[in-house]
């Protein structure tokens, strides 16, 4: 599956008057053999888009749920092409679209060229490292844009009207709209001019623009879709999954727009 | 001449090291501060702050000393140390917090957060915020907090407050990484000083040229003593700010030869290390690319040293560059070696070295005895002891039992 896949289901997603839900799981939390199952659980529970973390032992990008998900998953021994290879054994049992989300080093070690070659082996759409802006992409990019997969960008709350410009154009797959100043984690609320921001990447952005960040309930995925395209649950899920209430996802993701 | 030296580029990549490997959010702080920090430097009236805060307040210049004894000691080259242990707070860390916190005001913030290991950075972070009533949070891993339990007082009593970090092993990585998450999420009103030559650009720049007035009084002192610029220069490498500092006045001086010790804790044929360039491979953590120690799939392994202050995996992005193109030759020296420096320049000058420093006195006694008796080694001993000798006296009475 490549990025015009992804373009492809969420030009479906928009037919059906729907906003895109992506959910995060950690790769490897409960052991990698239970990532196939997982997914399609994500897939019945009308999740959009999977976002696939994979464990890293300094995540400066993730509050305490996503680190200790992470630890598990590292006790599992679980690698960056572990989880490429186990993706690519099932890859055509799903029809959902993945993206993988790693933090820089892994991809240095393994090397740009052989990370790019994997995940086009595995099925992957896109692809997100928080740890890279802009002006690192170069490395990481010119392999990744050989398999048609995306490396995907974010806006956050610090960007200024110039560095949004400077993102959406020749963005990929969707713009990730960071909507807090801080760390991965469920919150009870967002700024009172969120909504404007993502309004105004919105209407910039070439790509979909997907809301992520302490978004944990069905409520805030309904009021930020309003503003944007869609949002990325992380997390809640992760929490969810690990507690053994995998079935109630799909009470996090709203049904068509205006419908309750 | 040939070998003018301008790293790094202006994108802050020393070679293929270095550059900003941050989330997005903290984009335009680091922005920012390269703004900032370009401004000041050229600003005279910035300059003529720092200059008196580093005289009447740091207390410099501090001395180049001929150290007679220990040179005897050796037996070859005539060893000076230049005394970063005199300074205000017992480090060369001053040098660096005073210039960063006198950024914050200039840049309009009045927070403070920063990372700490044994608690050199995080004193000298807390004192300038007690000075410039900046407000100061400091984060230190747990099991720091725990072996430098006077240094967390020390902090807390100048009035900073210091956050216990329990992710990962609570040690400076981690801590590292938690002060990171703190910064990006109070990124608008807080300036992040980062402790060493580390971090995403300009803070390996804005760290080396704060710390680069070691060496440049190094140079001016021994111009005045021998006439003559040194052989060798030697300093310990954690994250490298003291050697960077202590080698950046010197880089265009082909005939002085410069060494960074690096701690091999029991040594490079174990697992219990921070040899980050004799052991490691090159890769990315806290915003750098530089080498590190990291197992097969890119996770970053923990480092171990006898001293909090290199007990740290990677090794600044600047110094990465100079091993490569070799103008720096990378050493180490075992926690046992570390040690026995410490105590021969206790025994034989009267001066009690941070065991960070003795990996430069211990690799300094070995390069002097291969050296003629005219040529000249300067030492940079970043800083005094008495912070360890605590753990030294509780070492010596365990292995004394044995």
């Amino acid at each position: 599956m490549t990025k015009y896949k992804m373009a492809a289901t969420f030009a479906r997603v928009k037919e059906e008057d729907k906003k895109v839900f992506t959910a995060y799981i950690m790769a490897g939390d409960g052991g990698l053999h239970t990532l196939k199952e997982t997914i399609l659980l994500l897939e019945d529970a009308g999740v959009t888009v999977v976002e696939l973390g994979i464990p890293f032992s300094d995540p400066v990008a993730d509050g305490p749920v996503i680190q200790e998900a992470g630890k598990r998953a590292l006790a599992e021994k679980v690698t960056l092409q572990g989880v490429l290879a186990e993706l690519a054994s099932f890859k055509d049992d799903i029809s959902i679209p993945v993206v993988i989300m790693t933090y820089a080093n892994p991809v240095f070690k393994l090397g740009a060229e052989t990370f790019a070659d994997q995940c086009a082996a595995a099925g992957v759409s896109g692809v997100i490292i928080p740890d890279v802006p802009i002006e690192e992409e170069t490395e990481f990019k010119e392999s990744l844009t050989k398999h048609d997969i995306a490396l995907i960008r974010f806006v956050t709350l610090t960007s200024s009207d110039e560095r949004i410009d400077e993102t959406v154009d020749g963005a990929e797959g969707f713009i990730y709209a960071v909507t807090v100043n801080g760390i991965t984690g469920a919150r009870a609320g967002f700024a009172g001019d969120l909504s404007a921001h993502l309004a105004r990447i919105t209407e910039k952005s070439p790509v979909p623009v997907l809301a992520g960040f302490g978004v944990s309930s069905k409520e805030q995925a309904e009021t930020l879709g309003t503003a944007c395209d869609g949002v990325i649950v992380g997390s809640k899920i992760v929490s969810l999954l690990h507690e053994g209430r995998g079935h109630e996802i799909k009470e996090l993701v709203p049904g068509k727009i205006g419908v309750k | 001449m040939s070998n003018v030296y301008n790293q790094p580029d202006a994108k802050g990549h020393y070679g293929e090291y270095g550059g900003r490997y941050v989330p997005e959010t903290l984009m335009r702080a680091v922005k920012e501060l390269e703004e900032a920090y370009e401004s000041a430097m050229v600003d005279e009236s910035f300059l003529a702050e720092l200059n008196h805060y580093l005289t009447d307040y740091v207390g410099r210049e501090n001395p180049l000393y001929f150290a007679e004894n220990l040179t005897k000691e050796a037996g070859g080259a005539k060893i000076y140390l230049k005394r970063e242990d005199l300074n205000h707070t017992g480090a060369h860390k001053i040098n660096n917090t005073i210039g960063q916190a006198l950024l914050t005001v200039r840049m309009g913030k009045r927070k403070v957060v920063a990372e700490t290991g044994a608690g050199q950075h995080g004193v000298a972070t807390a004192t300038v915020c007690a000075l410039l009533n900046l407000d100061c949070v400091i984060f230190m891993g747990e099991e720091d907090i725990r072996r430098q339990e006077l240094n967390v007082f020390r902090m807390e009593l100048l009035g900073a407050r210091v956050e216990s970090v329990s992710q990962g092993s609570g040690t400076l990585k981690d801590a590292v990484n938690e002060a990171l998450r703190y910064w990006v999420t109070n990124v608008e009103d807080t300036h992040y000083i980062m402790g060493s030559v580390l971090g995403p650009h300009p803070f390996p720049q804005i760290v080396r040229d704060f710390q680069a007035v070691i060496g440049n009084e190094t140079k001016r002192q021994l111009q005045e003593k021998e006439g003559r610029l040194p052989d060798a220069v030697v300093a310990c490498i954690g994250g490298g700010s003291n050697a960077m500092g202590m080698f950046y006045p010197f880089i265009e001086d082909e005939s002085v030869k410069m060494y960074g010790v690096e701690a091999s804790g029991s040594g490079v044929d174990t697992d219990k290390h921070a040899a980050s360039m004799t052991m490691g491979s090159v890769g990315v953590l806290h915003g750098s690319k530089m080498y590190l120690l990291q197992d097969e799939a890119g996770q970053i392994q923990e480092a171990h040293s006898i001293s909090a202050g290199l007990d740290y995996p990677g090794v600044g992005p600047e110094h990465s560059f100079l091993k490569d193109s070799g103008r720096v030759i990378y050493e180490h020296i075992t926690d046992e070696e570390a040690l026995e420096g410490f105590k021969m320049l206790t025994k034989t000058e009267g001066i009690i070295p941070a065991l960070e420093s003795s990996h430069a006195i211990a690799y300094a006694l070995k390069l002097a005895k291969t050296m003629k008796e005219d040529e000249i080694i300067a030492i940079c001993l970043s800083g005094r002891g008495d912070k360890d000798v605590a753990q030294i006296k509780e070492r010596f009475e365990r292995e004394g039992q044995k």
